[in-house]
């Protein structure tokens, strides 16, 4: 061993001895990890006596399908986004109870129910999970499914790539939840504040599971961005130009270049901080060299453009959902692609605004302060743009249109805060206070409205059928509620002087407003389960709700100019483009047809299982890592090694769909939108008819 | 409503669907693909030289960077470094007449120049143990190893890649995916040299300043 190891170690378990000093007994963990398995049970129970196996190794596990990909990124994030609720709900409930000297505890915490140490795990992996397992899957899955669609393209640039991102990611997510049961977590913040995270104040392995799963799944989310710039690049059907790119895929472009190019930083400062733990090296030390600031640096260099890169793809869904339901084309849409290219340019120069305080005068904070409020100048450019889009236009609140809308004020409440703390005078007052916490949630939540709201909005498009339009407004109201329960008593609990990361509050004043914020969660709680009972109501009623390939009637992309769910090849034919809003310029010549003059070969990439199998050999690689079982860590370096070259000689990776198969299927599809439209299924609120009546009469003269 | 697109089209006439189109260039869009890889490496050596430039003065009373520094014997890793960029570019001119042997010539003289390099910096780092500046007595030793040994790595896969490519050219010759990879350790092989350009400039070369 390099380094002086605190505790057990031997050459065949590493330090799994330390298993033997966790605290088996406490409740909290212990629902955690019955609600996991009794969940896994089921799953695994249900899959067997369905005889699902064969369909979901070959549908899912080892599926190169963008859209299945996408899908898959998908449900990781929303179930991770549910364990992130958890942590949240224990976080707001501790912080409810033990306020005052006189608040008892329990379960072995002098106040309220987590002890310290537990506390700290609870908060580093609430936000460590909440950015990195569960907003960023979910952005990537959609761009995975809609960009393709977006560019008419037959699939991703590197099919095989991508599933090896996703399995990435899932391994960064399976971390994280094995550190509930098996060891424990970062306490440290999701920031791995140094030198906390070094191993003489951090002897366990949970900083070691918090860089390990990092690290991995940010391994995926690089090769993900390298794919979809490329496929942007490179796939685009004949006629999309640049100037007609949909906005959505022009903001993907942007955030994928932001990912490109900063998650390597992040992935070089978790390697440092790895070398000083496990090598004993003198990076973020104190002393013999070591600079803890420069940690600070380097984390902060990918952490700001990373907020950019999960928000830019929410500003992308709002720039399609609000046409859309305005029956209008968005206004200023140069403005917007430039705004968003803007966006990720300044996004890398303001990393210091993270830490005004540090101490590196005036001239630097002033720097960096201009520098943050440049970004407010793009981002205000577009909340302009969509209120242009939506004034003296045909509004319609269905619930896609509820999210953007509530993202936009959000993203004006945020965006305000943050221009506040952009001034380094206010932010030596509020810093570290829960005043910075409401603000970057009130930017988290507006890419988890627009999210949300981009789920309701292409869900038809993926599955076929529409999510529950009742059931999803009580999901919106609630979540907006508890929204409001929750972040307007924290700004004021801010101002209050309340900092960040208390397990126990010594100022009884502040309780009111913490109950309030109590509340609030529970109204979220309430919101989960209508999203929850929206699901399982829109997929019993799936054949009342099927739409047809237009679902909402006025849509205005390509994506909308193949079936609704889309086939597994995307588009029989690749279409032409003739305007920046194709499908909606289709529509008005009545040009809607789907069906072409003839059909052709496609060609299309073969499923494979080395994705997967790569990702399972990284998960027992990240785990050996951890507990530092050498030789295990060895084994799977070198199977992964010895399966990347067995992939490199394959040759047999994909095979053609003759012509007459592709007129089969497409006949069939055809047949069940016709039957769709017919009955009436794809009209939203009757908008389907009018434009294209309007259209005949176009066409005449 | 489509008032704003460029040009208009008439919609009585337009083609709606393209049957010839056959997607993208696979060789083109692969090397594209890698360019986009190789500027987050490029990332990866960008964090790591900001930071050796604040680490290089915290030799903290152990080795500084002049003591242990030799920009001649680095001299002579770039001239080999760069043969083997050379050899390598002439197995790639090879490529272009179609000549097999002219390929796995040009790879194995880059492959044999390539260990050597290795085989300089083991030398160098070996010294550097036996005087004692391991990575762990200070700041600067630490982000001096890193650094270097960062692209050591680089070039040890480099090494492997090209041990594989000679295998794919002889077993395969030039198939679409053994061209597209040749290009691509093309493009690796000279970025390395490249990086080892900025690690002599800014490590060596200042080192001793
Ligand atoms: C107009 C845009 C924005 C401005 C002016 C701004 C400004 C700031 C400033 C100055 C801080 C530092 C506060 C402190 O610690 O004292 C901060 C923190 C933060 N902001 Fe923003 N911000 C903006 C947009 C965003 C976006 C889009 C996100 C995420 C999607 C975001 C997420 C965060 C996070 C996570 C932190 C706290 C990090 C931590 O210390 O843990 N911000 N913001
Ligand atoms: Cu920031």
């Amino acid at each position: 061993m390099l380094v002086d190891l605190q505790g057990p170690w031997n050459p065949i378990f590493g330090r799994l001895g330390l298993l033997l000093e966790v605290h088996y007994n406490n409740p909290v963990l212990f629902f955690a990890f019955e609600l996991s398995v009794v969940v896994g049970v089921i799953l695994l129970f249900w899959a067997t006596c369905a005889r699902k196996w064969g369909y979901i190794w070959r549908e899912w596990l080892t599926t190169v399908d963008h859209k299945k990909i996408g899908v898959m990124y998908i449900v990781v994030g929303l179930v991770m986004m549910f364990r992130g609720f958890f942590d949240a709900l224990m976080i707001r409930s501790q912080q409810a109870i033990a306020v005052g000297p006189d608040s008892p505890g329990v379960l072995g915490a002098a106040h309220g129910y987590l002890p310290p140490y537990h506390f700290d795990q609870v908060f580093t992996a609430h936000g460590m999970i909440m950015i990195l397992v569960a907003a960023t899957p979910i952005l990537v899955g959609m761009m995975n499914i809609i960009v393709p669609l977006q560019i008419g393209a037959r699939d991703m640039a590197y099919p095989y790539l991508n599933a090896l991102g996703l399995w990435f990611t899932v391994v960064s997510a399976a971390l994280v939840m094995i550190a509930l049961f098996i060891g424990d977590f970062s306490h440290a913040g999701w920031v791995g504040l140094a030198p906390l995270t070094e191993l003489p104040y951090s002897p366990g392995v949970g900083v070691d599971y918090w860089i390990w799963s990092i690290q991995i799944g940010s391994i995926g989310t690089t090769m993900g961005a390298i794919n979809l710039i490329a496929t942007i690049i490179k796939m685009r059907a004949p006629g999309m130009t640049w100037g007609r790119l949909p906005v959505f895929t022009w903001t993907s472009m942007a955030s994928n270049i932001i990912a490109l190019t900063s998650f390597p930083v992040l992935g070089v400062t978790l390697a440092l901080l790895t070398f000083d733990r496990y090598l004993g090296t003198h990076f973020f030390t104190v002393g013999l060299g070591g600079d803890l600031m420069m940690y600070t640096n380097l984390f902060w260099i990918w952490g700001h453009p990373e907020v950019y890169f999960v928000v830019l793809p929410a500003f992308g869904m709002l720039s399609e959902i609000i046409p859309t339901f305005s029956e209008k084309p968005l206004f200023g849409y140069i403005t917007m692609v430039i705004a968003s290219m803007a966006i990720a340019a300044v996004s890398w120069s303001v990393w210091l605004h993270h830490f005004f305080t540090m101490g590196a005068g005036p001239n630097v904070n002033a720097f960096f302060s201009l520098a943050t409020m440049l970004v407010g100048i793009p981002t205000g450019v577009k909340v302009f743009n969509w209120a242009f889009t939506m004034y003296r236009s045909r509004i319609r609140f269905d619930t896609p249109m509820l999210w953007a809308v509530g993202s936009m004020f959000l993203l004006i409440s945020g965006g305000l805060t943050g221009m506040m703390l952009a001034v380094p005078a206010i932010n030596y007052i509020v810093h570290n206070s829960v005043f910075v916490i409401a603000h970057f949630h009130n930017m988290f939540l507006l890419i988890v409205y627009a999210a949300f709201g981009a789920v309701s909005y292409w869900f038809p498009k993926v599955f076929g059928f529409k999510l529950d339009e009742r059931l999803g407004k009580r999901f919106f109201w609630f979540f907006t509620a508890g929204t409001l329960m929750v972040f307007i008593p924290m700004y004021t609990l801010g101002f209050m002087g309340m900092t960040r990361r208390l397990d126990y509050i010594t100022h009884p004043a502040w309780q009111p407003l913490l109950i309030a914020e109590m509340v609030g969660i529970g109204l979220y709680a309430i919101s989960i389960v209508y999203f929850v009972l929206q699901l399982v109501v829109s997929i019993r009623d799936r054949e009342k709700n099927a739409v047809g390939a237009d679902a909402w009637g006025t849509s205005r992309n390509l994506e909308w100019a193949t079936h609704s769910p889309v086939p597994f090849y995307n588009f029989a034919v690749t279409p032409i483009v003739h305007d920046r809003d194709e499908w909606a310029w289709r529509r008005q010549h009545g040009l809607t047809s789907l069906r072409p003059d003839h059909y052709v070969d496609i060609h299309m990439p073969k499923n494979t299982a080395v994705p997967l199998i790569l990702g399972m050999l990284s998960l027992a690689f990240g785990f050996a890592m951890v507990w530092r079982i050498w030789w295990l860590a060895a084994v799977s370096a070198i199977a992964m090694l010895i399966v990347i070259l067995y992939r490199s000689f394959d040759k047999d990776t994909d095979y053609i769909i003759p012509a007459a198969d592709v007129e089969r299927m497409e006949n069939e599809m055809l047949a069940r939108g016709n039957k769709v439209e017919q009955a009436g299924g794809a009209v939203g609120s009757g908008a389907y008819a009018a434009p294209q009546a309007s259209a005949k009469k176009h066409q005449g003269d | 409503m489509s008032s704003h697109s460029a040009e208009t089209v008439d919609p009585g006439t337009a083609a709606l669907w393209d049957y010839e189109h056959h997607g993208h260039d696979p060789i083109s869009t692969r090397t594209l693909g890698f360019w986009l890889y190789m500027l987050s490496d490029a990332m990866i050596f960008a964090a790591l030289f900001a930071a050796y430039g604040v680490y290089v003065r915290n030799a903290a009373g152990g080795p500084t960077a002049a003591d242990i520094i030799h920009p001649v014997y680095a001299m002579w890793e770039t001239v080999v470094v760069f043969s083997s960029v050379f050899a390598y570019g002439l197995g790639m001119t090879a490529l272009k007449r179609g000549s097999r042997a002219g390929v796995i010539n040009g790879l194995l003289a880059a492959f044999v120049l390539g260990l050597v390099f290795l085989g300089m910096e083991y030398k160098e780092f070996a010294d550097l143990l036996a005087a004692g500046a391991v990575p762990q007595r200070s700041g600067f030793l630490s982000a001096y190893w890193t650094i270097v040994l960062t692209h050591g790595l680089h070039m040890i896969i480099g090494l492997l890649w090209m041990f594989i490519m000679l295998i794919q050219v002889m077993r395969e010759g030039f198939s679409q995916n053994v061209v597209y990879r040749l290009i691509n350790l093309k493009l690796f092989w000279h970025f390395q040299a490249i990086i080892w350009v900025c690690v002599f400039t800014f490590v060596y070369l200042k080192g001793v300043l």
